[in-house]
């Protein structure tokens, strides 16, 4: 570890984002230090997705700052850009794999368009990250032949190729079956003890959380609850955190009138 | 709150002309910034690569070729068997040599090509990168590095500029050949002399407008198809509904610029 270990990789303060008029984050604080594997977790619409966009500057915040690996991500000029997204890398829900090319091709991209290697050097590298995440030998077929899990996992390989610092992957087992979900979770701490990456996993998958997370950050309509250890958020006494692990369905409060408005439509306007 | 039908009338007029002005800068930034990476993309680290272009000419030229050359010809044997049916009535069935390698090389080529490419490539574009959109694999791009503009905008736009004038070319030989076809006999000529007698009715400036056209109908589509295809929402429905808007606002697009061209390059 590095002297200088207490600086944060990502250092998100007061941030605020709307979706039209609908407020999805509010005011979140998001720290997470090197070599740290922090789950976001949280209910479907809590925000947890949004706030992983914002971490990538795929989105502009309405207020508040966002600071990954010491750089404010709104800010940066393109050549900025491009070595921070050498430093980043993610591995989308659906896996975004690009339909019209190979997996090894899709591995490649970012070498291609990152470095002037020749041909032979990209391949080999590109099969290593294959053979890291147990795909070795199916560099040729293309992601329509892919299974979920594998293309889950050839999703991963584009995300490391570049020997990231920081890697977010969202929803790692949605849609998976329980075995697979189980060794992706291995590979993620594999990669976190091989390479010392940072890791943010967005997962509402509890066993998957707890299993890999040094620290979990509970996310519920738009604001954080908590960030604490597996522990720490088991022993919550968090009525929103418990229902979330114990799977117990929300109660809501209705509000009469509202319930009426929403129901006929006058009122409105 | 309910507004009166004029009221709605006025606000739906005018939030369709913003959204229509707005659409028109969309697709003008489309325009500036492709060209900007073409010339200055090599020197940040985003070149538009060769071999994207080459494979973009291939899809909206060379496949195309086929269809514009039927549909010229068709376009082509048309043209004269309503002309000379027309001209019989003055005794003047040889003006049709005129009429076709005018019509044909001014105002048919071009639409012909414009409106095949229309449907093949507009259609394309917006269905692959709608798709894209909604798999987020225009995200995955951008958090690779990579200008989603750059990468898959540039390639089409500058392929379409070099590709639609020589399907235009394409076209107008077909065409002359198709009227060719059928009026050699009436006019008692070999298919050569009617090449001939038409290459001497024409001045380079008629090839040169169609050629002109094709080219600023090819940017009309590629712009139309990509603006499209990046701006949609909605999922698999959202990607119909943008394919056949490419496919109807591009055909749109190609009629009226071909109003106002022909308009002003005939002044």
């Amino acid at each position: 570890m590095s002297d200088n270990a207490i600086e944060p990789v990502i250092d998100v303060k007061n941030l605020v984002t709307y979706y039209g008029p609908r407020k999805i984050l509010d005011d979140v604080d998001f720290v997470v230090n090197p070599g740290e594997i922090r789950v976001i977790m949280g209910g479907s619409g809590s925000g947890k997705s949004t706030l992983m966009r914002h971490l990538l500057g795929l989105h502009r915040p309405r207020a508040g700052h966002v600071q990954v690996l010491g750089k404010n991500i709104n800010k940066m000029d393109p050549k900025q850009g491009m070595s921070f997204s050498r430093e980043i890398g993610v591995s989308f829900q659906g896996g975004a794999l690009f339909t019209s090319m190979s997996v090894g091709d899709n591995v490649a991209l970012p070498l291609r368009e990152h470095f002037d290697l020749d041909e032979n050097t990209i391949r080999i590298m590109t099969r290593l990250k294959l053979e890291v995440v147990n795909l070795g030998g199916f560099q040729d077929l293309m992601p329509s032949q892919l299974s979920g899990g594998m293309i889950k996992r050839t999703a991963l390989a584009r995300a490391i190729v570049m020997d990231p610092k920081l890697l977010f992957f969202d929803e790692p087992s949605a849609g998976l079956d329980p075995v697979v979900s189980a060794e992706l979770d291995e590979l993620i701490l594999k990669l976190r003890d091989a390479m010392r990456m940072s890791i943010v996993v967005v997962t509402h998958e509890l066993d998957s959380a707890f299993k890999i997370a040094d620290k979990i950050t509970v996310l519920d309509q738009g604001s954080v609850l908590m960030t604490g250890t597996v522990d720490e958020v088991k022993a919550s006494s968090n009525e929103r955190i418990q229902d979330l692990l114990n799977r117990r369905p929300r109660h809501q409060e209705v509000d009469v009138d509202e319930y009426l408005t929403r129901l006929t439509g006058i009122g409105e306007d | 709150m309910s507004l009166n039908p004029v009221h709605r009338l006025v606000s739906h007029l005018g939030r369709s002309s913003l959204e229509i002005i707005e659409e028109i800068g969309y697709i003008g930034s489309l325009m500036v910034e492709s060209f900007f990476f073409l010339i200055f993309g090599p020197r940040r680290g985003q070149p538009v690569r060769w071999h994207h272009i080459l494979y973009q000419m291939r899809q909206i030229g060379a496949d195309a070729i086929p269809i514009v050359a039927l549909l010229s010809l068709v376009i082509g044997l048309s043209l004269a068997i309503n002309g000379i049916a027309q001209l019989k009535a003055f005794g003047a069935e040889s003006a049709i040599v005129l009429g076709v390698a005018l019509g044909v090389t001014r105002e048919f080529g071009p639409l012909i090509t414009g409106i095949v490419v229309a449907g093949r490539t507009a259609s394309a574009l917006a269905a692959r990168l709608g798709s894209m959109v909604v798999s987020q694999e225009i995200d995955a791009l951008r958090v690779i590095g990579v200008e989603p503009v750059r990468y898959l905008a540039a390639p089409p736009l500058i392929a379409a500029i070099v590709v639609l004038p020589c399907l235009c070319l394409v076209a107008d030989f077909f065409a002359i050949l198709g009227g060719g076809l059928f009026s050699s006999g009436p006019l008692d000529m070999t298919l050569y002399s009617y090449f001939h007698a038409s290459l001497e009715a024409l001045e380079p400036w008629d090839v040169m407008q169609g050629l002109i056209k094709g080219l600023v109908f090819g940017v009309l589509i590629v712009l139309i198809g990509v603006g499209t295809g990046f701006s949609v929402t909605g999922g698999a429905e959202g990607v119909g509904r943008a394919t056949t808007r490419a496919v109807v606002m591009s055909i749109c697009a190609i009629l009226i610029t071909d109003m106002i061209f022909s308009f002003f390059l005939n002044r």
